[in-house]
């Protein structure tokens, strides 16, 4: 092992740069250098007046908003709100929408009892429902809750039944000639069997709830980021819009991070 | 000498498009306890329904299976215990989601046995097949051969009466085929249980059998049993076999009873394709 590594280190300079400047390294640094070179551009756009910023406000601005917001704490206050409205929305609705779905993956009374209902209602778009929900657990939190519950449900529930039939029929004929149990079956080969399907669920699902709390927020709400972006807009304050834009931004990015962690810990085998 | 096997007048009828067929038509066998008995014949002659009628996945339509249950081994085990059959598939049949060590226990957990002592019974044949050290594994992290290795321990760590094997070898390549066959014998002289084995390469056959069933064309009838004992003893080396003179000769003679049934079996199923063709025309 040490010649190979004093080989290495007795490598000329111009040997270690090729090898750290590679196609890689190279791409990965185009990628961090195009959104701060577009930041810069529109920077320089808006001091130079080539923009409209009333429209279009400088990033410094936007940022030296931000920053107020933080101090205050406006923004930790506005985004920790939407958190629990999504974390709790998003629980309510994940849980039984797995449960429902792996009881009518496997089980074809069930599917044929709940799927005309889904196939019904699947198309109306949740946020419609809003009025609904607000009329029935009123303009308070519950109404949050439930709203994003049901637009998450259908996809959390949709994709279990798809990850619950896709199982490879080989399965489920090991299953039967090693006379395992049907609880055998379900937790040792459904379950896991369709998690894949489930993590995309949850994925979609996150998708759909981070687009409907801020419709929400929009209008039924006197807090969250939902409600930061459209009193910014009413009371035309053009950089806390911003803000709310980024941060609305930094939480689906979050949430993406999220779940390819979570994928990476429950569905290992499927990273190749 | 008991027999472990025994079929008579066998019959399975499939249902397809309103189209009725008949998949084995009237098998009878007299399999022995200990037995490696290959199956050999055209694709679709019904070798997989067969094997997959004694693995309890399909039923059939007609005529009698006795299977003889071996005495109880151990005392305190009722006889019932004991799995009766395993199967090998011929496509990837382990579970993804579980390391090489679940996987082999698979069967064993079915039958209630804890933890512990089930990853003890799974050990040794987890070295058996050469994968000690994989314990750990998940499947996508290991090659082909390696995956039906798991399969086969799984198999024998069940320890049932007999093993069903359906073309296990098929997807693998030549050289790993051969390793794999030299290593399933091994195995199998350790433990001399019954073996069925489906595979249309008569050379696997001959290297491996102590008899050989030659199958018909659709529907599937028995042509002719070649008993491979009375040339070839045991224990038995893949390369002595095939460097042999008589091995020449036993090929010869499968294969003159092979080649008409393949011949029918591909002239059905270009029928077949003609006949689905004309019915999509005329859709």
């Amino acid at each position: 092992m040490s010649t190979a590594h004093s080989a290495a280190e007795a490598a000329p300079d111009a040997v270690k740069r090729a090898r750290w400047l590679n196609r890689a390294n190279v791409e990965r640094l185009l990628s961090v250098l195009s959104p701060i070179v577009l930041l810069a551009i529109w920077e320089l756009a808006a001091l130079f007046g080539w923009m409209d910023t009333r429209f279009f406000p400088a990033p410094s601005e936007v940022f030296r908003a931000a920053w107020t917001m933080l101090q205050t704490g406006e923004l930790w206050a506005n985004l920790w709100i939407s958190l629990v409205r999504i974390g709790v929305g998003f629980v309510v609705g994940a849980v039984p929408g797995i449960l429902i779905g792996l009881a009518m993956g496997l089980f074809s009374p069930v599917r044929a009892i709940i799927q005309p209902l889904v196939d019904a209602t699947f198309p109306i778009p949740k946020i419609a429902i809003l009025p609904l929900f607000m009329m029935i657990f009123g303009i308070g939190e519950e109404s949050k809750y439930a709203i994003i519950a049901v637009a998450v449900i259908y996809l959390v529930l949709i994709n279990t039944v798809a990850g619950v039939r896709n199982i490879d029929k080989i399965y489920l004929d090991v299953c039967k000639n090693y006379r395992a149990s049907n609880l055998m079956m379900f937790t040792d080969v459904a379950l896991p069997g369709a998690l894949p399907m489930i993590v995309t669920g949850l994925k979609l699902g996150m998708g759909i709830a981070l687009l409907v709390i801020v419709a929400a927020e929009f209008v039924g709400a006197k807090s969250g980021i939902g409600y930061l972006i459209w009193n910014s807009w009413q009371t035309f304050q053009v950089e806390r819009m911003y803000v709310g834009l980024l941060v609305s931004a930094l939480l689906g990015f979050a949430s993406a991070i999220l779940f390819n962690v979570l994928e990476r810990i429950l569905i290992p085998w499927k990273h190749h | 000498m008991t027999i472990k096997i025994q079929l008579r007048g066998l019959r399975k009828r499939f249902e397809v498009k309103g189209r009725s067929f008949e998949a084995l038509s009237g098998i009878d066998l007299d399999i022995e306890p200990g037995e490696f008995f290959c199956i050999v014949g055209p694709s679709g002659c019904g070798k997989t329904t067969l094997l997959r009628i004694l693995a309890g996945l399909e039923t059939h339509s007609a005529g009698q299976i006795e299977l003889a249950q071996d005495a109880k081994e151990k005392p305190g085990e009722a006889a019932t215990d004991r799995a009766m059959n395993a199967m090998v598939f011929q496509e990837q049949s382990i579970f993804p989601w579980m390391n090489v060590r679940d996987n082999v226990a698979f069967g064993l957990k079915a039958r209630g046995i804890a933890r512990q002592k089930r990853y003890e019974i799974a050990e040794p044949y987890i070295t058996k097949v050469g994968l000690s050290g994989f314990e750990d594994a998940l499947p996508h992290q290991l090659s082909g051969g390696m995956k039906q290795r798991v399969s086969i321990a799984r198999a024998f760590a069940n320890d049932p009466e007999m093993l069903l094997m359906d073309e296990p070898f098929a997807a693998l390549d030549e050289q790993n085929k051969l390793l794999l066959q030299a290593e399933l014998l091994r195995i199998w002289e350790e433990t001399r249980k019954t073996v069925l084995y489906v595979t249309h390469i008569i050379d696997e056959a001959i290297v491996l059998a102590d008899r050989i069933m030659v199958m018909s064309a659709r529907p599937g009838r028995i042509k002719e049993i070649v008993d491979v004992r009375a040339v070839f003893g045991r224990p038995r080396r893949v390369e002595a076999v095939k460097s042999s003179e008589q091995y020449g000769e036993m090929f010869g003679r499968i294969w003159g009873q092979l080649r008409d049934e393949v011949a029918a079996a591909s002239a059905e199923q270009r029928a077949e394709a003609d006949r689905e063709l004309r019915d999509e025309e005329a859709a």
